[in-house]
């Protein structure tokens, strides 16, 4: 079982974004796919979900073999299904864009099928017959999961450690509210799991509670798994006054526990990205009355999604572009963050110096990287703070693979998912190749 | 997990689930892929005198958006050497033993179906489909349903064919004759150890009405052709539900017609159906179907606590009655859920002019129509044109009548209900 979490959290009162369908509703929209052949939505998934497949399933009442049709590519579908950006994935690549007609929905329908195998508490998945192996995976987050998912049905022994008290790694502890809540993540972690023989120490520091070299010794081979570390800060002064927070920790915060936003009237989030986006669209639903973006760039280069931000705007945020904070200033609390514009070439425009008032500031431009953690193993190799790894996932170190964030350097579950289940596959093939006892 | 495994007329597969005779099972690379997408069984295109083909060759009925709710053909048998086609059904069966390949036949003389059992027999063939259906081109030339509408010439090649082969013999029926049932038990007394229904119903797909000219066309003229697709499935129920409840007709039954889904063939298999043949689908999708047909079926029967299709086949022939034995006392009335309805008033406007005059007007300001239920016969009309599902559901009503069918009625003067909306 997951570690529990308190039920009373700043998260809980938020609701979802996209409503669930009903049977119904999920029924007329499965009879509108087309069940393409070599269906683009199939190909623009990390995980290569067979879609027309699970949605020809859901018209024939078959919602038991459609979610069978999911889990068998991707056993983080429920998750998946809420917090993909299918806008960009399945569903931008839906032939009916080019008809002028609405996309499939499928993200809903893929949380129908997977809520409703949930419900019916339908198992789809047992362990292979024992090896004799074990593999330690290092970071219980999506990429973990799936690649232990996987080995456990290839019959090897699973060990995941987190250093965190929860697993479900970003699934649990960043993704907005208004897409999944922490306990509907552990909910899945404990489904994963239910597959027997997935062992999940949390409260465990690879290279502090437990050596690089000890948990070497015991396995037979590494899954690095792990994701990106502590919210970069900007360094400027001023920036450790309260009320100044990364956003990351901000929303860690808001989904395992409670945030104390009483007060606060004017809210900054400065960065431009997705997390970004999850933090003015979360402080709107957390009651904060006026929630600005600072962005150093324009409207048109910001890296975060176009329908996460045409949201946001209709939720009432507003965006000051082109702009950075140079200082913070105020008392026992932040008050005001001192800006400058920049120019097109990111160069401060003379004279531009300027206060917006702000009594609560998120610093979502980036998080650091753990890569180096890992370097201590020889042969790990670190590229951009992220731990290189060939295409199966395999690092210059033999027996030790790597996916998910802190390989990619931070892209969706989705991925992690996929990178995690190809390094699974690898990770199979290297401790059948030889006798690495 | 229920055991799909599959027997019609001693001819074994995996699953029930058979690709008929037609362009799917023209060649062994297809029907190899077939099998490897699941499929238990295949029935090869038609062997014979290889004909040559026009072009266009299908046609579709398009209803409201949805493609292909009926699907006709021009095309004829195969058009592929007989030698080419027996390699591969050789080849087909060295590679899949346990899948069910039938190969369906259709020649003329005596010594022509002789000789091509013999041939298709050694290639390894596991059963015969004798083609007496297809109503279009190979009829003009004697064959085809030109014997399947004449049950003296049915038994007679049947008999023919049941005295050469030692693999079992289905006979494929036509629906185009008044009654089935004479043609099959000329099959059954012609010695045929099975039967396959429905082949394709005579059929003019539509008119190109700026062209002014018939569909599918082939330059300046057409043809009628072969009706099928989900719209023939009702056709192709009532003939295999009408041989199932015959006491004198015992042969197995491969089920066909407008099969799409797990859903169909399961009631195909619930009249009588030892397995289903599937065409239009495939046609319109892919082998890709069947994966769903599959999980589908066992999904249900395992719902069921069903161990073996055989505690499925045939389950809901006891209830095909005669008329003048349904119960005239029974009585339905519609409700409508007033938190489902969203106004369309489809209802009211169908039960205004197609049917009993009794749904009124939303009133109150309320957006939902009124049912007099003291008028409303129950028909079920309402409920069939409403979009919401489960807004509609047709309510038992207790009204005090002991059960009493038109025949009792006749026969001893039991008494009726009073009818309702008879102003």
């Amino acid at each position: 079982m997951a570690t529990p979490i308190p039920s009373d959290r700043s998260e809980g009162p938020i609701g979802d974004f996209k409503a669930p369908y009903t049977p119904a509703q999920a029924m007329a929209e499965a009879n509108r796919c087309l069940y393409c052949a070599d269906a683009p939505c199939v190909t623009a998934c990390p995980t290569h979900i067979d879609i027309p497949q699970f949605i020809r399933k859901i018209t024939t009442g078959n919602v038991e073999g459609s979610a069978r049709t999911i889990f068998e590519a991707n056993i983080l579908g429920m998750s998946c299904a809420r917090v993909c950006p299918v806008e960009v994935l399945c569903v931008g690549a839906c032939v009916y864009n080019h008809m002028g007609r609405p996309p499939i929905q499928i993200g809903k329908l893929q949380r129908h099928s997977t809520d409703v195998a949930f419900e019916k508490g339908w198992r789809y998945f047992s362990a292979g017959p024992d090896t004799g192996r074990s593999v330690g995976l290092v970071g219980a987050g999506p990429a973990s999961l799936a690649c232990a998912h996987e080995l456990r049905r290839l019959g090897h022994a699973c060990t995941i450690y987190e250093r965190k008290p929860v697993a479900g790694g970003l699934n649990t502890t960043g993704v907005a509210p208004y897409k999944m809540k922490a306990d509907r993540s552990l909910v899945e972690v404990d489904w994963v799991l239910a597959i027997g023989g997935i062992e999940v120490k949390t409260g465990v520091a690879i290279g502090t509670d437990l050596s690089w070299s000890d948990l070497e010794a015991r396995h037979d081979a590494l899954f690095l798994g792990f994701g990106l570390g502590p919210d970069r800060l900007m360094g400027v002064p001023g920036e450790k006054l309260p009320g100044i927070e990364g956003a990351v920790d901000f929303i860690e915060r808001m989904k395992l526990g409670t945030v104390d936003l009483a007060g606060v009237r004017r809210a900054l989030v400065v960065g431009g990205g997705n997390t970004a986006l999850d933090g003015v669209r979360e402080l709107v639903r957390l009651g904060v009355p006026e929630v600005s973006l600072v962005y150093r760039g324009s409207e048109p280069v910001m890296p975060g999604y176009d329908h996460e931000w045409d949201a946001a705007k209709i939720e009432g945020v507003r965006a000051y572009w082109r702009t950075v904070p140079v200082a913070y200033e105020g008392g026992a609390r932040v008050e005001r963050a001192r800006c400058v514009h920049l120019d097109e070439g990111k160069r401060p425009v003379a004279g531009s110096e300027h206060g917006l008032p702000a009594d609560l500031v998120l610093v979502a431009i980036g998080q650091s990287t753990l890569g180096t953690l890992a370097a201590e193993l020889p042969g790990i190799e670190v590229e951009a703070g992220c731990v290189r790894r060939d295409e199966n996932g395999a690092t210059g170190r033999p027996g030790v693979f790597a996916g998910g964030d802190g390989a990619n350097g931070g892209r969706e579950v989705v991925n992690a998912v996929a990178e995690g289940k190809i390094a699974a596959g690898a990770i199979h093939r290297w401790l059948e190749s030889a006798d690495h006892s | 997990m229920p055991d799909l495994t599959a027997n019609c007329a001693g001819i074994t597969s995996p699953n029930p689930f058979w690709l008929a005779s037609a362009p799917p099972t023209n060649s062994g690379d297809q029907i190899m892929r077939a099998f490897d997408h699941g499929w238990g069984g295949a029935v090869w295109k038609t062997l014979g005198v290889p004909i040559q083909n026009v072009s266009s060759r299908f046609g579709a009925v398009h209803y409201k958006g949805t493609r292909a709710i009926g699907f006709n053909n021009i095309e004829l048998i195969t058009d592929r050497s007989l030698e080419v086609n027996l390699k591969e059904i050789r080849e087909v069966k060295r590679r899949y033993p346990e899948h069910a390949v039938v190969v369906s036949l259709m020649v003329e003389s005596r010594e022509e179906w002789r000789d091509i059992v013999k041939r298709v027999e050694d290639a390894g063939a596991d059963g015969l489909e004798l083609n007496f259906g297809c109503p279009h081109g190979m009829c003009e030339r004697g064959m085809g349903s030109a014997v399947g509408q004449e049950p003296s010439v049915n038994e007679r090649i049947t008999s023919w064919v049941a005295a050469d082969a030692t693999v079992p013999v289905l006979v494929k029926l036509t629906p185009n004759v008044d009654d089935i049932l004479p043609h099959a038990l000329a099959a059954q007394r012609g010695g045929a150890a099975g039967v396959s229904l429905i082949n394709t119903i005579k059929s003019i797909i539509g008119v190109d009405v700026d062209r002014m000219v018939i569909e599918p066309r082939v330059g300046s003229l057409s043809s009628h052709g072969g009706y099928c697709g989900p719209a023939v499935k009702p056709i192709a129920l009532h003939m295999v539900a009408a041989l199932g409840r015959d006491p004198g007709f015992t042969l197995p039954v491969s089920g066909i017609g407008g099969i799409s889904n797990w859903r169909d063939a399961v009631e195909f298999l619930l009249l009588g159906a030892s397995t289903v043949q599937v065409c239009t689908e495939v046609m319109l999708h892919g082998y890709r179907v069947v994966e769903d047909m599959i999980e589908g079926l066992t999904s249900y029967m395992r719902d069921k606590g069903m161990n073996t299709l055989g505690d499925l086949t045939g389950r809901a022939l006891p209830s095909f009655s005669e008329w003048g034995d349904l119960d005239l006392n029974y009585e339905t009335v519609a409700r409508i859920d007033p938190a489902l309805c969203i106004g369309c008033n489809n209802c009211m406007v169908a039960c205004e002019d197609g049917a009993h005059q009794c749904i009124h007007p939303p009133r109150n300001g309320t957006h939902v129509p009124v049912i007099d239920e003291p008028e409303c016969v129950g028909c079920n009309l309402c409920q069939i044109v409403c979009p919401v599902p489960d807004c509609i559901s047709m309510v038992e009503v207790d009204n005090g009548f002991a059960p009493a069918t038109w025949n009792e009625h006749v026969a001893g003067g039991a008494p009726l209900r009073p009818k309702k909306a008879v102003h």
